[in-house]
């Protein structure tokens, strides 16, 4: 059953009790949402398997907190879409603006145009595909996960990054510190298969490169004493 | 956090809407600017004659004999036009510098000059603001609004955006900057002087001397990535168009909609909702560090 919920009709808080609630219930329905307006926080703290297609586009946090719920937004969404996400998926049509899945402990954000700047800051075990670009300090002390980008990354790529894997299609402007190129092991190809597989992307594993940390930043080095 | 609006129109016809479309596009900032809100409107230019935009706290006292006394001073007429607590008056191009020290003599406050362009803004809710000046009603070929949260100077009309340091000049900033007294002293050893304790009218006069000093509109925003620590996203406007310019942090929200009929620039995508044909727009974030302009 798929109920509809015109959000010229209701306010924000209407449409998210409705939505928290049915995510509580694990009623696993399927919800649209129509004229959005670029609202704020729309479908977030959703905790249970709930569809919801939002036909348009978002403003701040929307999806964010998500557990379990497959939101899809019809249009571009604004900063922080599914910001620290624990479970399910999220699909952007359009673009995604600045910190986009920051902090995402699982789940898959799936995004269909441009991420601006960084996107997956300091994401703790999320999945996230990128179909275009992305911006300049993304992944920033990413600690887990995998962020996947089918187009370029821009400056600063993996700043202080830990333990998350970055996959690149295209160019790097630049990478942060302590981040390199590493080499892609079969167990990588096989992980960027399946994630390019659930993404829906047209690509194949062998053209990207894989980028991590150097480890370096993990232990004081008493040779660096004198530049503090 | 601040909110600022932009719109310029590649088609006439849509000209007497763009006060509406406006006032819409800043009022759904509001959240992000409660404290005052200002406009800036491009509007038909008269040959040989220059808008002088001015306020006053007692515009009932202050405007009454205004027109009068100008065109005495003068020795030729002038015309006012009085909104709420602003004035328009439309002076010859080569009598603005006299015109401009009577009416500061006379304890007004000049908003800004130029062939097209008044400046309208004051402390206020943007709805409210909106309604005094009549925005609604007003028509152009460009416009840029600004909706302020306070951080670098009091809640004033003085302190309200946009602000203008040359005529037909303007800027909008959302943002706050850091080296601003340093760049108002280095300024003012070139004789470039602003008015108010503000940071953003630094930025505008730092980005009016770069062009008066041959600059190009594109330069000097450029400019702006280097010699101004902080941060900005600006909205230029000028008497042909306007530019955008993001610092290369870019924390600090941007948002563009481009259609064949106009294109528009909101600090969020909120304030695009109601414009005609949205639906289809190119819409996308403008990048850090990269200017962007457009001109008729």
């Amino acid at each position: 059953m798929t109920t509809t919920l015109d959000m010229t009709a209701l306010d924000l808080r209407q449409v998210n009790t409705r939505l928290q609630a049915a995510a509580r219930a694990q009623a696993n329905e399927d919800y649209v949402i129509t004229n959005p307006r670029g609202s704020h926080a729309m479908a977030c703290g959703l905790d249970g398997p709930l569809g919801v297609t939002i036909k348009g586009s978002t403003g701040y946090y929307c999806a964010g907190m998500n557990k379990e719920a497959t939101i899809t937004v019809e249009g571009s969404a604004g900063p922080g879409v599914a910001e620290n996400m624990m479970s399910g998926t999220v699909t952007i049509h359009g673009d995604a603006s600045q910190y986009a899945g920051a902090t995402g402990h699982g789940g898959l954000l799936n995004i269909k145009g441009n991420a601006s700047s960084r996107c997956g800051i300091s994401m703790k075990g999320i999945d996230i595909v990128v179909h275009g670009n992305i911006g300049h300090m993304s992944a920033f002390m990413a600690q887990k996960g995998n962020l996947v980008v089918l187009g370029d990354a821009g400056d600063a790529l993996g700043d202080s990054i830990y333990e998350a894997r970055l996959f690149v299609r295209g160019s790097v402007k630049s990478l942060g510190a302590d981040c390199i190129e590493k080499e892609m092991r079969p167990e990588h190809l096989e992980t960027l298969a399946a994630l390019l597989d659930k993404a829906g992307a047209d690509a194949r594993p062998e053209e990207f490169r894989r980028y991590g940390s150097a480890r370096k930043l993990y232990n004081f080095n008493i040779d660096h004493a004198d530049e503090y | 956090m601040c909110g600022i609006v932009g719109l310029f129109l590649k088609k006439d016809d849509l000209r007497p809407r763009l006060g509406d479309m406006l006032t819409d596009m800043l009022i759904t900032m509001t959240d992000r600017g409660p404290d005052s809100a200002g406009i800036a409107i491009y509007g038909d230019a008269e040959a040989g004659r220059t808008k002088i935009t001015v306020q006053s706290e007692d515009p009932a006292r202050a405007f009454a004999d205004l027109d009068a006394a100008v065109s005495e001073a003068l020795g030729q007429p002038v015309t006012l036009t009085v909104v709420d607590t602003h004035a328009v008056l439309i002076v010859p191009d080569d009598r603005v510098a006299e015109a401009t020290a009577l009416l500061e003599d006379r304890g007004l406050r000049v908003m800004g000059s130029g062939a097209s362009m008044e400046i309208y803004k004051e402390v206020g809710l943007p709805r409210d603001v909106a309604a005094r000046f009549g925005l609604r009603q007003m028509g152009g070929s460009h416009g840029i609004g600004h909706t302020r949260m306070a951080t670098e100077s009091a809640v004033t009309t003085m302190g309200a955006h946009p602000f203008s340091t040359a005529p037909d000049q303007c800027l909008v900033h959302n943002g706050s900057l850091s080296n601003h007294n340093q760049m108002r002293r280095r300024l003012a050893k070139k004789g470039v002087f602003t008015r108010s304790e503000n940071d953003t009218e630094v930025g505008a006069a730092y980005i009016s001397s770069r062009i008066a000093e041959g600059a190009s509109l594109g330069e000097a925003l450029d400019g702006t990535i280097r010699d101004l620590d902080g941060f900005f996203t600006f909205v230029m406007g000028t008497r042909t168009g306007f530019g955008v310019v993001r610092d290369p942090i870019a924390c600090k929200p941007a948002v563009m909609a481009e259609t064949d009929d106009y294109v528009a620039f909101a600090s969020e995508y909120r304030a695009f909702a109601d414009l005609p044909g949205i639906e289809a727009a190119r819409v996308w974030e403008p990048e850090p560090a990269t200017v962007y302009f457009w001109e008729r």
